[in-house]
């Protein structure tokens, strides 16, 4: 009671009044917070980071024990260190990219969104905060988990046909775009929660983006396919951190761009919907 | 300070607000009254830019409430749906709309103790009963020490206690030189608080007035006599502001202007016996339901039996 009590002392036009003021960084320090101040945050984070770092020791291990037993699986007879390792990121992004749809469309669902463009009613900055935030969030942890899953993995292959070390040309520049790939999807994700406004929806997009429409290419005639497949999300991606590239594939500065472009289209989309309509 | 300008907000076909014109004051509670879908929380949402009006505009203290540099300073806002995550604790909630406009972490703490919530404030607040998220959405609502507040159905789900609490909160808002805004679609708890009303229905204004206008408008004050001699208490009634009517060959007269017992008086004083005399006081209730009744959404109406009488 003091706050309001003590106002109504002094003259309505008192300049006493503090000076608040809604600003870029405060939107970003309030997403933030936001972010690790649920639970959610801390078990999807934790999961993704499980995925990334088990399944690619589960690929290291099972490449390792063909090779001791002498037969290979045809799976793994082009394998490296890397894209064992790296066997994770499909779940991984899963994860990611979940927990970036939650962190905009988790918003509509609870009604949390009136309080948020309530206090920030130029919306925009939330957008740009809340992807910024959590895409930072995913680009660290996906980076975290691939150099952890090929520091431990590439023990795991040592003296076999994959093994390979960090100066092993081309191996930094793969992990650190398999973390730059999982930070946009991250950042995808947010998007799409925003522009659909639906966890389910969201989730449900993502997953066909990144998981189902791949499969569905291969049912146009094959001259169409190769001239749309390289630029698929997913396959663009996966030219980021891919350590050997060839006619079908785009180099990994250019599966870069597309895949920012992308990100950037889906943005797009959510900030005009933001803007736009009502909550 | 709140100012609509022909307001309207259309929903497809549906016009949920139409046209409204009004000035919330500082310094007094006014009550934003209506039945069910008369277009309040739809004008709530306008004033602090999360829906945006078809046409017309809504200022708040002088400006558009997003063009403000510090918007809860200007509008603490309770709205009617729950705006919170269920999943984040009552004071990380405050916590983060606090930081996007640098309010201090002691101003959380002071706005947790105003609304009573000491106790929970570490909990989930998907935990809160109804009456403590209404607690809730009010201590977001003053967090900004905002110079207007509004809030939609603020005494939904509270217990006695906590009606009391808000009643008292809501005159000290006022005296302190705030604007304060609340709806409700309850007369009764309105006229506890509210100096001036502005009463809409189906999204028309009805009436912008005092509490004490509605009833004066209403025909308060009646006092129905029954009498020997109807002709003879006219003339001895008669006089400055003193309205009496009553139909020719009855023994009933209505009177205004003048109190049950100053009647009685007088005609004793002439001799004039009375069988009956009873003050008839229009409650603001009765005055309210007089104004609304042709604007009412969902009327337990006869129209649609009626049509299903006639022949096709």
């Amino acid at each position: 009671m003091s706050t309001l009590t003590a106002t109504a002392e002094e003259p309505r036009t008192a300049p006493a009044r503090p000076a608040y003021r809604v600003t870029g960084r405060r939107v970003l320090s309030s997403e933030w917070a936001k972010l690790w101040s649920l639970r959610s945050t801390w078990i999807t984070l934790g999961l993704g980071l499980l995925f990334l770092v088990a399944f690619g020791l589960i690929a290291a291990s099972r490449y390792k024990s063909g090779i001791n037993s002498g037969h290979v699986d045809r799976d793994f007879t082009t394998s490296t260190a890397v894209s064992l390792s790296l066997f994770g990121t499909n779940f991984a992004q899963l994860a990611l990219g979940v927990l970036g749809v939650l962190v905009t469309a988790g918003e509509y669902s609870t009604g949390m969104i009136r309080s948020t463009l309530a206090a920030v009613p130029r919306r925009l900055p939330v957008l740009w905060s809340k992807a910024a935030v959590f895409g930072m969030v995913a680009l660290v942890v996906g980076t975290l988990g691939a150099f952890v899953a090929f520091l431990i993995g590439s023990g795991i292959v040592s003296g076999t046909p994959a093994a390979m070390g960090l100066s092993h040309a081309g191996v930094l520049r793969s992990l650190l775009g398999a973390g730059l790939y999982l930070g946009l999807v991250g950042v995808i994700g947010a998007a799409l929660g925003a522009l659909l406004r639906s966890v389910a929806g969201g989730i449900s997009v993502l997953v066909a983006t990144l998981m189902l429409i791949p499969g569905l290419i291969s049912l146009l005639p094959s001259s169409w396919q190769d001239d749309i497949s390289p630029y698929l999300p997913s396959n663009a991606g996966e030219s980021m951190f891919a350590l050997t590239h060839d006619s079908t594939t785009l180099s990994p500065g250019a599966g870069l761009l597309v895949f920012l472009c992308w990100t950037a289209l889906a943005l797009a989309g959510a900030a005009y919907r933001l803007a736009r309509s009502d909550v | 300070m709140i100012d609509a300008r022909q307001l309207t907000k259309r929903y497809g076909g549906t016009t949920a607000v139409d046209g409204l014109d009004f000035v919330v004051k500082p310094g007094t509670v006014t009550g934003f009254l209506g039945p069910n879908g008369a277009g309040k929380s739809t004008t709530m949402r306008m004033i602090v830019g999360l829906d945006a009006p078809t046409s017309g505009s809504v200022t708040v203290n002088g400006h558009h409430y997003a063009r403000h540099q510090a918007p809860l300073q200007e509008v603490g806002a309770l709205l009617e749906a729950k705006s919170i995550h269920p999943g984040r604790s009552a004071y990380n909630h405050l916590r983060a709309l606090a930081l996007t406009h640098g309010i201090p972490r002691h101003r959380v703490d002071e706005v947790i103790d105003l609304a009573g919530l000491g106790s929970v404030a570490k909990k989930r607040a998907g935990a809160f009963s109804l009456g403590m998220g209404q607690r809730l959405g009010i201590a977001a609502a003053l967090l900004g020490d905002p110079q207007t507040v509004m809030l939609d159905e603020p005494v939904n789900g509270l217990d006695p206690e906590g009606v009391l609490w808000i009643r008292n909160l809501l005159t000290t808002l006022a005296d302190e030189g705030r604007t304060v805004f609340v709806s409700s679609h309850l007369m009764s708890e309105m006229a506890l608080v509210a100096d001036h009303l502005i009463i809409v229905g189906r999204g028309r204004l009805l009436a912008d007035t005092t509490v004490g206008d509605l009833i004066r408008e209403a025909g308060g004050d009646t006092v129905k006599v029954a009498t020997q001699d109807p002709a003879r208490l006219r003339d001895v009634l008669a006089g400055p502001g003193v309205d009496v009517t009553g139909r020719i060959g009855s023994e009933e007269l209505q009177v205004t202007g003048l109190t049950a017992r100053e009647i009685g008086l007088k005609a004793a004083e002439h001799g004039i016996a009375l069988f009956e005399l009873s003050a008839r006081t229009v409650s603001l209730e009765e005055a309210f339901m007089d104004l609304t009744r042709d604007a009412v959404e969902y009327h337990g109406s006869t129209t649609g039996i009626e049509t299903l009488g006639r022949p096709a």
